[in-house]
Order: C-alpha cells, then sequence, then structure tokens
C-alpha cells in the first residue's frame, strides 16, 4: 500500500514537473518575442559556449569517427562489403550517432554549466539583486542561454560530424589505402538531402533541450549550496532523456516524410 | 563605538510608505498589518527578531513577493499599480544592499559597478561610465579593487562595493538588509560610517534592516520594532533603549 502511494506521488510530481517545465518554456517564448533584447548577453553566451566546447567536441568527434571505422571494417571485410565504408559511416554518423553523440556530451558540459551557474545566482540572491536593479533576469539569464544553446549546437554538430569523418578517413587511409579524396567523395555521393534535413533540424531541438533544461533547474534551484549540485546533476540527467525522447519523435516524423 | 546617535529627524515628505501590509504563507502569518513611512533624508531602522518578517517585508517593498493586501508607496506611486517596465524604472531609484552582498561573481567589480549604468542610462559615453564608477568606488574607498573578482575580496570589501553598485545610479531611497551581519566589529565599524557618510554625501533616505544595536544607534533617526507581524514600537533610539517594555528591552541588552 505504502508503496503505491509513493508510486502514484512519484507520478504524480513528475507531471507537475513536465506541468512547470512547459510553463518555463512558453514563458520563454513569451519573453523572447518582446524587447528589450540582449543581444550583446546572446553572443557573449555563444562565444562561451562554442568556445569552451570545441576541444571537448572535436576530441569526442574524431575518437568517434575512429573507433566506429575500427569496430566495422572486420565485418564488412567478411562480406567484401569494405568499400561500403565511406558512405556507411557517413550516414551512420551524420544521420544518427553524431547528433546524439555530441548533444549527450554538450549536455554534460553546457547544461549542467547553466544549472550549476544559476542555481548559485538563485541561492546568492544575484538573481534578486539584478531584478531590484530593474532589470528582467529571466530575459538577461534564460532567454539569452536558451537561444544561444538553440543556435550553437547544430554548429557544435556539424564540426563533430565533420571530424568524425576525418578521423574515418584517416583509419581508412591506414587500413584500406583509400585517398582523401575518395573517400570524401564516396561520403558526399552516399549523403542525401533526406539524410542531412532531419538530422540538423532536430539538433536546434537538442539545443533548446539542452538549454531550457539547464535554466529550468537552475532558475528553480532551492536549498542552498546542497540545491546547486542537484540543480547541476538533474540538469544532465534530464536532459539526457529528453534528448533521446526527440530524438525518438525526430527520427518518427522524418521517416514518415521520406519514406 | 565613539560616533554619536543621530539627531531626530524634521522633514515631512514622505517618500515610502506601507500600509496595513498582511503577508502569509500557509498558516504562518508573517506580516499582520504593518505599516511604515520613511521621510525624505531619514535613517529608519528596522528591528526584528529572525524570522519576524523583516526579509519578507523589503522583498515586499521592491516587488519580489506580492504581498496579500496592503499598500506600498514609493515616491508616490502604488506598486500594484505599476506595469512591469514602471516598476523597473522606479526600481532604478531605489538601492538595495543585501545581506550576503549579492555581487555578480561571473563579473569584475568594473563590470559589476557598469552593469545599471549600461542598461539604465544609455546616453553615458564610455569616459562617463569610467568616470562614475571610479567616483563610485573611491566613495566607499575601494578605488584599487576595480579590476578584481568578487571572490578575490574580503567580505567587509564585498558589503562595500555591494554598496558601490546600489550607489550609482544615485538612488533616493537605499535599502540596507542587515548590513554588518558576518562581519567583525572593526569592518561592521567602517560599514556603519560609510552608511553614515553616504548619506549626508547623496541625501538619500535609508530603511536599515538589522537587529545589530550598536548600527542602530548610530545610524538611526528612528527605529520601528517589528513583532507579531505588526509595529509593535516605534521612536528614537533613547526612547526604545530606555523603555521599561520586557520584549523591547530585549532588543537593547
Amino acid at each position: 500500500m505504502a508503496d503505491k502511494k509513493s508510486f502514484l506521488k512519484n507520478i504524480g510530481s513528475f507531471f507537475e514537473e513536465v506541468g512547470d517545465l512547459s510553463r518555463f518554456a512558453g514563458r520563454f517564448f513569451k519573453e523572447a518575442v518582446s524587447p528589450p533584447f540582449e543581444f550583446r548577453e546572446l553572443l557573449k553566451q555563444c562565444y562561451y559556449m562554442g568556445n569552451k566546447s570545441f576541444f571537448l567536441v572535436a576530441v569526442t568527434g574524431f575518437i568517434l569517427g575512429v573507433v566506429f571505422t575500427l569496430q566495422t571494417r572486420p565485418t564488412l571485410e567478411e562480406f567484401g562489403a569494405v568499400a561500403w565504408m565511406p558512405s556507411m559511416i557517413s550516414i551512420s554518423i551524420v544521420r544518427e550517432i553524431g547528433p546524439v553523440i555530441i548533444a549527450l556530451i554538450c549536455a554534460g558540459r553546457i547544461g549542467s554549466s547553466i544549472g550549476a551557474e544559476l542555481g548559485s545566482m538563485k541561492v546568492t540572491e544575484q538573481i534578486d539583486a539584478m531584478e531590484v536593479s530593474g532589470t528582467n533576469p529571466f530575459k538577461f539569464l534564460v532567454v539569452t542561454r536558451i537561444a544561444a544553446t538553440t543556435l550553437m549546437i547544430p554548429l557544435l554538430v556539424i564540426l563533430g560530424d565533420f571530424i568524425a569523418l576525418i578521423g574515418s578517413a584517416i583509419i581508412e587511409n591506414m587500413k584500406g589505402d583509400v585517398s582523401f579524396q575518395l573517400y570524401f567523395n564516396q561520403v558526399f555521393d552516399a549523403l542525401k538531402f533526406s539524410d542531412l534535413m532531419p538530422a540538423t533540424v532536430k539538433t536546434f531541438f537538442f539545443g533548446f533541450a539542452i538549454g531550457l533544461v539547464g535554466c529550468y533547474k537552475g532558475y528553480n534551484s532551492k536549498k542552498g549550496t546542497a540545491g546547486v549540485g542537484k540543480a547541476s546533476n538533474s540538469a544532465v540527467v534530464y536532459t539526457s532523456m529528453l534528448l533521446f525522447i526527440i530524438d525518438f519523435i525526430a527520427v518518427f516524423v522524418s521517416d514518415l516524410f521520406y519514406s | 563605538m565613539n560616533s554619536k546617535p543621530k539627531p531626530a529627524f524634521a522633514s515631512d515628505e514622505i517618500v515610502l510608505s506601507i500600509d496595513t501590509l498582511f503577508k502569509a504563507f500557509g498558516d504562518n502569518k508573517v506580516l499582520n498589518g504593518f505599516s511604515l513611512h520613511l521621510k525624505k533624508g531619514e535613517n529608519l531602522v528596522l528591528m526584528g527578531r529572525s524570522g519576524s518578517g523583516k526579509s519578507v517585508l523589503i522583498k515586499c517593498l521592491v516587488g519580489l513577493i506580492k504581498p496579500d493586501s496592503g499598500t506600498i508607496e514609493i515616491s508616490g506611486n502604488n506598486i500594484a499599480d505599476l506595469e512591469q517596465k514602471e516598476m523597473d524604472e522606479l526600481r532604478t531609484t531605489i538601492g538595495f544592499l543585501f545581506q550576503g552582498s549579492a555581487l555578480y561573481d561571473s563579473m569584475t567589480v568594473r563590470e559589476n559597478l557598469e552593469f545599471p549604468l549600461r542598461r539604465h542610462t544609455k546616453k553615458l559615453s564610455q569616459n562617463e561610465i569610467e568616470e562614475l564608477v571610479f567616483d563610485t568606488l573611491e566613495s566607499v574607498g575601494l578605488k584599487h579593487t576595480v579590476d578584481l573578482m568578487p571572490a578575490e575580496l574580503s567580505g567587509g570589501m564585498q558589503r562595500r562595493i555591494a554598496l558601490a553598485r546600489a550607489l550609482i545610479l544615485k538612488p533616493k531611497i537605499i535599502i540596507y538588509d542587515e548590513p554588518t551581519t558576518g562581519l567583525d566589529p572593526i569592518t561592521s565599524k567602517e560599514i556603519i560610517e560609510l552608511m553614515n557618510n553616504i548619506q549626508e554625501q547623496y541625501q538619500t533616505s535609508s530603511l536599515i534592516i538589522t537587529h545589530d544595536v550598536d548600527c542602530a544607534r548610530v545610524v538611526s533617526n528612528r527605529i520601528i520594532l517589528l513583532l507579531d507581524g505588526v509595529n509593535y514600537a516605534e521612536g528614537t533610539f533613547e526612547e526604545l533603549s530606555s523603555s521599561k517594555d520586557e520584549k523591547i528591552k530585549a532588543f537593547f541588552k
């Protein structure tokens, strides 16, 4: 009986949280389209996010391309289909693995950082200080960060995909004597608009989810410094789950359009 | 402390008025019909026990919390009738010193002070902004910290920088939330002297929330005791500190 009550309570608080998050998203859209616009802060956030994640995304992308190629090669060799390697790798990375892995890395890097920053600003009354000084903290802190992640995650994913393909090309060059030119010719022959478009569009939603959950958790952080840690941690957990849900919906919708 | 208590205040112009304010959180009635009138140029001290609703009161004052009923008028404007934009404009006429300083820790001291200036005085040139920042820092005696981060400053220095930030838009009213809490006696004395100097220099009206008796004695023109959500007593430091009422005496022991 107690278990059932606790289960129902958890379900209830889950839907409550979803409701609060939806209201938070609604407020974002309302504030984002009304002046004044915080372009300066938006550019600053874009620069920080891009600059601080560049190296991480580049390394992750490179390793992803290298490992994926090394793992796939023996199986394709067995079936005499090693010539399909560039097209297979490029479609897998660009359509699915690249966006999801890079978005997960960014959820850990950017989402947790937003959660911790806003959470600490909340508990040390910096957000209140901003409000009493006549500045709308939601517009200045939340709108700019969500807009910045929505704009920057697609760029970081494109960067990560490209570096993953370079990593794959290096392995193909070493193991299969495939020149870089031939490799990338095959990559661009294989990739179609129907591969690139849905993959790029979903990264905007990934970026939006990372910014939204990070800001929501940080902005509503409670219970002192422990709350800051919790905000940062739950920002990553909830975002990761949300990324897979968005990915599922995106794949389902693009399948309906392009099949 | 050697400073002399301030004389009773004579101006009759009300710059901030709170009338029968009620605020409850569930069954917990925090403010129970509290009223207060701050006169122009006056230093009004609000004393009360921890948890007596002082912080809730000042959050109601600056619009961070909505009261259940009652009116708050600042410079003749009822804040309940103001649009967000009008409220933001009104807020620029009020300086607020937070208990924990609340400096933006991702910004340098210079950026902390420039922040309100850049947002509310768009016509100022870079040179004018720079001049204002240095002048205000000089008035709190911390010109040399301009390029430091808040984390590099001591608690007392952070409090003074927060005061400089509150002053930079030359507010008509300053609200101090426990200005000396958490500071050593010497630094507390420096902050109290600074508060008096600022009042003389900027001709501000101040609402000071504190339970530091020394602070109340030196800066106050008038004191209000907040007990059980209402104004329990009101008077000068001398009047209240010589009261026979046990509840009042407990504050001045």
